[in-house]
């Protein structure tokens, strides 16, 4: 009886948060479109609904309507099986984000490194859709992909140690919680370098622009989708979107304090979690809008030669001021964590 | 040496992506310039050169005289004219087609002909639906001749000195 | 059962089935791709031994890495599966006898008293609001296993070395493009503008 109930209770807060995250998801393409369309000074769609707020439900309806085209020699189950492969890891993540105190589906003490393990499993449906397809041109976006991704994990990996050493936990909800007291206590501040090597390794993980070397459409057509049609295509969407709204909403809780107020005695809650995470969306479409596309070389040069040294530089930086307390951040690391 | 440390610091302070981005953020907030089409136009000069129309002089007659200058000028042979004696003894055109998958809108036909018969008007929002119907056929341009000839006629007034 | 239970023969039978199809599955890529969900299965009983440090390191290191660059190599070669399985039979009876030796080598091992069952009794359950699993590892490594651990570490440093050392060769003959100095490249390095007098055009 208990374990139904559990099972039940799991399956409403799965669908509380799922529900909201599918319609964010949504909303983000016809923002996108809007912000960008912004940026080179014309409107995107207005058309559907009220100011086009209607659009991302005709896309959708589009999409379910088309007729799913499976290529000759596709590797008929891997190529169907390639687009829930992507989504489900990018959905499987929301499981321990902490989206104010105590609200999450799963509390669970490895949570940064089960994020961290989740959002490098999105690559198997990118290169098994390249493979799949039996296409070049998909095959050479998902061979990119994947050594890109390879690339960029490693640098995000190094920018999560540097936040557990501040924290000393892996626990989503206690990283937080380290840094509560206003935001001069985020761990923005003492983390920089990593904070911003984080969230372009996220960039790059998420094979957004400038890194959407695995898509290209001026290179390699649609990249690793190229004969996707229909629902399939919308899974890949799907995913990409949730991975990106994943990554902004980690930057919130890691670097920018999650929940916690700006400013402390504000009051805490979830107002703030999702104002940071959607600011940090806007930059994610804003640097879409502004930069061009990497050539691939020096995605890799910038993954293995910039990144990952500064990384491990700024993680020794982080070991010795922990050790010598130094600073108004360091000092009080020690005691706090272990 | 000073010119490699700035060059670092310049790239590790990400200096010419915050440039880019602030000129994007500058657009982003300047508002945009998008004319909303069906409900708004852009404001149209009288010599726009849209679909053809075929004029008539003010009592009827219509102005063609089957010279097929038009015919001869036109660089796309988008024009075939056929004339033939009318039972007054004057020459008129018995077939004036302009295909207008040919036509290419360059207004040569409106400058050669000699009575201010074929002109290009000032209609740009039209579409076929049945194969064939591309083909203006003389009959189809005296019809938008007649309908616009208050539009045609100002707009030739206003354009008469430079000609 | 408890569905304790009933989820641990679950996840058992998918991956004795997987990884049974590593072996036996025709295409190298399918092959692959039932090594990852032998690993997937396999971390998830990990968790069932509420040892979710190391099962969600499996899945990160494993799935999310080593697996994606063996892909990586499988689906760039154009394995030829063909020949690959003439020479079976001829083969056939060397791998029974290793195979044989290698179970009775087991077999003998485990029996022995050092390795029974008995020997190692299962660990005291701590609760895991009191120490977490990561903590307690990190504990472990830090201290008691120190030396052992940077013994690994090296051996994995030499091993990473090594195999620089030996992919890194430069050809002298190909012609290599370096992102580093390109985008070092400014409009003075490369372009000069020249003013020039305009000159009649000679008739």
């Amino acid at each position: 009886m208990d374990a139904l109930i559990l099972t039940v209770w799991s399956l409403v807060k799965i669908v509380l948060v799922l529900v909201p995250l599918i319609l964010c998801v949504a909303y983000l393409t016809l923002a996108e479109r809007k912000v960008i369309g912004s940026m080179q000074v014309r409107v995107g769609p207005n058309r559907v609904g009220f100011k086009g707020l209607g659009q991302p439900f005709a896309d959708v309806f589009k999409l379910l309507c088309k007729e799913i085209i499976i290529p000759t020699n596709a590797s008929r189950f891997l190529f169907l099986t390639a687009p829930i492969l992507s989504l489900a890891p990018a959905l499987a993540a929301w499981a321990v984000i902490p989206f104010a105190d105590g609200w999450q589906i799963a509390d669970i003490n490895a949570g940064l490194i089960y994020v961290l393990a989740m959002t490098s499993l999105g690559v198997y449906g990118v290169i098994l859709a390249g493979w799949a397809s039996n296409s070049k041109y998909a095959f050479l976006g998902a061979m990119r992909s994947a050594a890109q991704i390879v690339a960029y994990e490693i640098a995000m990996g190094f920018a999560l140690v540097g936040v557990l050493m501040m924290a000393g936990s892996l626990n989503l909800g206690d990283i937080v919680r380290a840094q509560s007291g206003g935001f001069f206590s985020w761990y923005l501040f003492p983390l920089f370098p990593l904070a911003i090597v984080y969230f372009i390794s996220g960039v790059a993980e998420t094979n957004r622009a400038p890194f959407d070397v695995a898509e290209g459409e001026s290179e390699i057509v649609a990249g690793f989708h190229v004969d996707y049609s229909g629902f399939g295509f919308a899974l890949f969407f799907l995913a990409e979107y949730a991975n990106m709204i994943m990554i902004a909403a980690l930057t919130a809780i890691l670097f920018l304090g999650g929940w916690m107020s700006p400013i402390d005695g504000w009051g805490d809650g979830i107002h703030w979690f999702l104002i940071k995470t959607a600011a940090l969306l806007f930059v994610f479409l804003w640097l879409r809008a502004t930069f061009p596309r990497y050539r691939y070389d020096q995605i890799m040069r910038l993954g293995w030669k910039v990144f990952i040294p500064v990384t491990i530089v700024w993680i020794a930086v982080i070991g010795f001021a922990i050790y010598f307390e130094v600073g108004p951040w360091f000092g009080t690391v020690r005691s706090g964590g272990l | 040496m000073t010119g490699q440390i700035s060059k670092y610091i310049k790239s590790f302070t990400l200096w010419e992506l915050l440039k880019g981005l602030s000129l994007t953020g500058k657009y982003f907030v300047s508002g945009n310039i998008t004319i909303q089409y069906p409900e708004e136009k852009t404001p149209q000069s009288h010599r726009f050169r849209g679909l053809h129309a075929l004029r008539r002089y003010p009592n009827g007659e219509e102005r063609c005289i089957a010279c097929k200058l038009c015919e001869a000028v036109c660089p796309a042979l988008a024009i075939t004219i056929d004339s033939e004696q009318r039972a007054d003894g004057t020459r008129r055109t018995s077939r004036y087609d302009i295909d207008l998958f040919k036509c290419i809108f360059c207004g040569f036909c409106e400058e050669a002909c000699p009575v201010d018969s074929i002109v290009e008007t000032r209609i740009f929002e039209y579409h076929f639906e049945n194969r064939g119907e591309q083909i203006m056929t003389k009959d189809k341009l005296l019809a938008i001749g007649d309908k616009y000839e208050e539009q045609i006629a100002a707009d030739r007034a206003a354009d008469s000195a430079f000609r | 059962m408890t569905f304790e239970l009933f989820i641990f023969y679950l996840f058992a039978a998918v991956m004795v089935f997987a990884a049974a199809r590593v072996i036996t599955a025709r295409n190298p890529v399918h092959a692959a791709m039932f090594l990852v969900l032998t690993f997937f299965t396999c971390s998830a009983i990990w968790l069932l031994l509420e040892a979710e440090f190391l099962a969600i390191t499996l899945v990160l290191v494993y799935v999310g890495a080593v697996m994606v660059l063996f892909l990586f190599v499988v689906m760039m070669l154009d394995v030829n599966v063909e020949p690959l399985r003439e020479g079976f039979v001829k083969y056939l009876p060397v791998g029974i006898l290793v195979g044989v030796i290698m179970f009775i080598e087991m077999v003998f091992l485990i029996t022995q008293k050092y390795f029974k069952a008995e020997q190692f009794p299962a660990p005291e359950r701590v609760s895991a609001d009191a120490l977490s699993n990561t903590e307690s590892l990190g504990r472990l490594l830090y201290s008691e296993y120190l030396f052992q651990f940077e013994i690994a570490a090296i051996i994995l440093l030499v091993a990473i070395v090594a195999a620089i050392a030996l992919t890194m060769r430069r050809r002298a003959d190909t012609k290599y493009q370096s992102p580093s100095s390109q985008v070092e490249v400014r409009k003075q390095d490369r372009l000069r503008v020249v003013q020039m007098p305009s000159e009649k055009r000679s008739s």
